[in-house]
């Protein structure tokens, strides 16, 4: 007799296999991708195949990567913030302030994360409470928190931060590895156990893929988006504590323009811009992506205005392509 | 179908194509500026150029960011420590934040010296200023003093009056008036605020109130301007000289048209020439410590000071001569 309640049935909730799913995918294509510039980098240049030298590659991309983390779910969550940047230059700047009052590296680090979680909170409320749309809500405060610096600054500088600080920005916690790319691993593996092994996780894409559905299901959607401005808050927190120890000093225009880069890692690493659909392993990856490119064309000394037209036709090409090629497949279906 | 417009992506990305790898010179000089598309960098670049063909078998990378941002001169930085170049010569963005990255750099054996724009003394071997007080408030006056062989009247029109450069070139001139130029004589200080309008407004009124003035002296380049587009309007072309520190692209009108017989402003290409002189020098296992004397070329010679600063040279002198040639370059 069969007991078909208590055995489990497989249902498939895809037509193609795992395996050949998760080769197609896209963390897999962009690794792949990963791998030939890296291969492509070492054949160019002699200096690029050195631990150190890849060691120092990573510190051009570490801090950005680590708010693409918190980004890439807001992302999917359907939201954004474009004020990450300012931001850092905000926590940065208390950081500086309270460096001034002799505060040390303990609560200089409180500080800079506090900053930044206040400021992902101010965020969040105005989103969820005033439901303002969190572009413009972010292009607001964007000015405003930058701004908040260079009134406190001028055109002075925040210097003399105890070497002890710059660890944080500086330091090397093995060999070649830096506190800053350790620290982005473990975050790393801590927002892909948040996004893809949580219930929280499931309610972002939930959220992105369809938020009144995500309301009826008794998801708390003003809550979970909240929380997310918040944890992008405290990442740019964080960032800032890694770039003000790297640096060593504070100026106003600190990581000018750094929110679009963020936002070019997230896009590139398959996060749908418009929300809904997206992976930590994409993101991580086309960090990497980004950090190969901007350091093997500095490499070759290829100046800087190339690197940025490669990585613009980049993200064109990743968004585009796949819409082109659909549509021309619909027209020949037709 | 699918597949294939991700393949389609991953060699789009892919097409980072082998650039040629630089070929090998002795002795590799990295010229980092503040961001590329600026005529004063390209012209310092050439001065570099030049220095490192005198010398011979130098390569000069000539680097910078697309944006005047320190975090961008930092990434460039270290890729320049990995291609273990011998020196990097650098204008920086920033005096403090890019102190870290090129303590590294010289950990790791490389030579850095800061040009132009400086880096606090911890991270750099050696600063090269374009020029220093002394040497400016002395060559504006003499700009004036050499049309003017029996001496006479000047008056100078300069920027507000709490800027701390103007302020300081001009106590130079001061002392150095009884001195070396007797004949001269300094009737009026007036400030334009660096503001056009005012500027002209200053200019007109040292005019009117001097009726034997024979040049009006401008240490700042809106006021320059201001006081040659006065003389010329008023027909005093001639009579006054208007001179002072000046960008020759914006002032070439002036001299062709006689309202100014000369003047001043530094020289990027002595500038790059310099820089890579300097760092050559070092490679070379010169010691910068203060008060050592090191060759800059055919520009002359320097001699640090206590923090491992030096000048360059005067402003550089433009006139009829060689005002064309130096309007194309910024």
């Amino acid at each position: 007799m069969k007991d078909t309640s208590l055995t489990a049935r497989h249902i498939p909730d895809r037509l193609d296999s795992p395996l050949r799913a998760a080769l197609l995918s896209w963390p897999s294509l962009l690794l792949a991708v990963a791998i030939a510039l890296f291969v492509l980098n070492a054949l160019a240049s002699p200096y690029f195949l050195s631990p150190w030298a890849l060691s120092d590659a990573t510190f051009n991309f570490t801090e950005k990567a680590i708010i693409a983390l918190a980004m890439a779910l807001l992302i999917i969550s359907g939201e954004i913030d474009l004020s990450v940047a300012s931001i850092i230059a905000l926590a940065s700047t208390m950081m500086g302030l309270a460096l001034q009052f002799g505060v040390g590296t303990p609560g200089l680090v409180a500080i800079g994360l506090l900053t930044g979680a206040a400021c992902g909170v101010f965020n969040g409320l105005l989103v969820t409470r005033l439901a303002l749309p969190s572009i413009v809500v972010t292009i607001g405060t964007m000015s405003f928190f930058r701004g908040i610096s260079y009134i406190t600054l001028g055109d002075q500088a925040f210097k003399g931060y105890p070497p002890s600080f710059w660890y944080f920005g500086q330091g090397y916690v093995w060999w070649v590895i830096s506190f800053e790319f350790a620290l982005f691993l473990i975050l790393a593996v801590l927002f892909y156990v948040l996004l893809h092994r949580t219930n929280f996780g499931r309610q972002i894409f939930v959220i992105g893929n369809n938020p009144v559905a995500a309301r009826f299901s008794g998801v708390r959607v003003e809550r979970v988006k909240f929380l997310l401005f918040c944890l992008t808050g405290l990442m740019s927190g964080v960032a800032a504590v890694l770039l003000t120890a790297r640096l060593a000093s504070t100026r106003p225009s600190i990581a000018v323009g750094w929110e679009l880069e963020v936002v070019t890692m997230v896009v590139l690493g398959g996060v749908n811009i418009l929300g809904g659909a997206g992976s930590i392993q994409g993101v991580v990856i086309a960090a990497f992506i980004m950090g190969l490119v901007t350091f093997g064309l500095g490499l070759l000394n290829v100046p800087g205005i190339v690197m940025s037209i490669f990585i613009g036709a980049l993200l064109i090409a990743v968004i585009a392509l796949p819409i082109l090629v659909r549509r021309l497949r619909e027209r020949l279906t037709r | 179908m699918r597949f294939a417009s991700k393949l389609v992506g991953a060699a789009a990305l892919s097409a980072l194509a082998f650039a040629a790898v630089p070929a090998s010179a002795a002795e590799r000089i990295a010229l980092v500026v503040k961001s590329l598309g600026n005529g004063f960098f390209d012209a310092a670049a050439k001065g570099a150029q030049q220095a490192a063909e005198e010398i011979g078998d130098i390569e000069v990378i000539y680097t910078g960011p697309t944006s005047a941002t320190a975090e961008g001169q930092i990434e460039i930085v270290n890729s320049l420590i990995a291609q273990q170049v011998d020196a990097i010569a650098i204008s920086a963005n920033d005096p403090d934040a890019l102190v870290p990255v090129l303590k590294k750099a010289m950990d790791r054996g490389i030579k850095v010296i800061s040009w132009d724009s400086g880096v606090a003394p911890e991270g750099r071997m050696l600063h090269l200023n374009p020029s220093d007080t002394d040497l400016i408030g002395t060559t504006i006056i003499k700009l004036a003093a050499d049309y003017l062989p029996e001496g006479g009247d000047v008056a100078i029109l300069s920027a507000s009056s709490t800027a701390t450069n103007q302020n300081a070139w001009i106590e130079a001139a001061k002392a150095a008036l009884p001195t070396e130029f007797p004949d001269i004589n300094l009737v009026a200080v007036v400030y334009g605020d660096d503001d056009s309008v005012k500027s002209t407004d200053e200019a007109k009124g040292l005019i009117a109130s001097y009726p034997n003035l024979k040049a009006i002296i401008a240490p700042t380049t809106v006021g320059v301007v201001a006081a040659a587009q006065v003389v010329t309007d008023e027909g005093l072309t001639g009579k006054i000289n208007v001179t002072g520190l000046a960008l020759p692209s914006e002032f070439k009108q002036f001299i062709d048209n006689g309202a100014s017989q000369a003047v001043a402003l530094w020289n990027p290409i002595d500038l790059g020439y310099s820089a890579v002189y300097l760092s050559h020098q070092l490679i070379g296992g010169a010691e910068a410590k203060p008060g050592a004397t090191l060759s800059i070329g055919h520009v002359g010679e320097i001699t640090l000071d206590e923090t491992n600063a030096a000048a360059m040279a005067p402003p550089y002198q433009f006139d009829a001569s060689n005002i064309e040639e130096f309007s194309k370059i910024y």
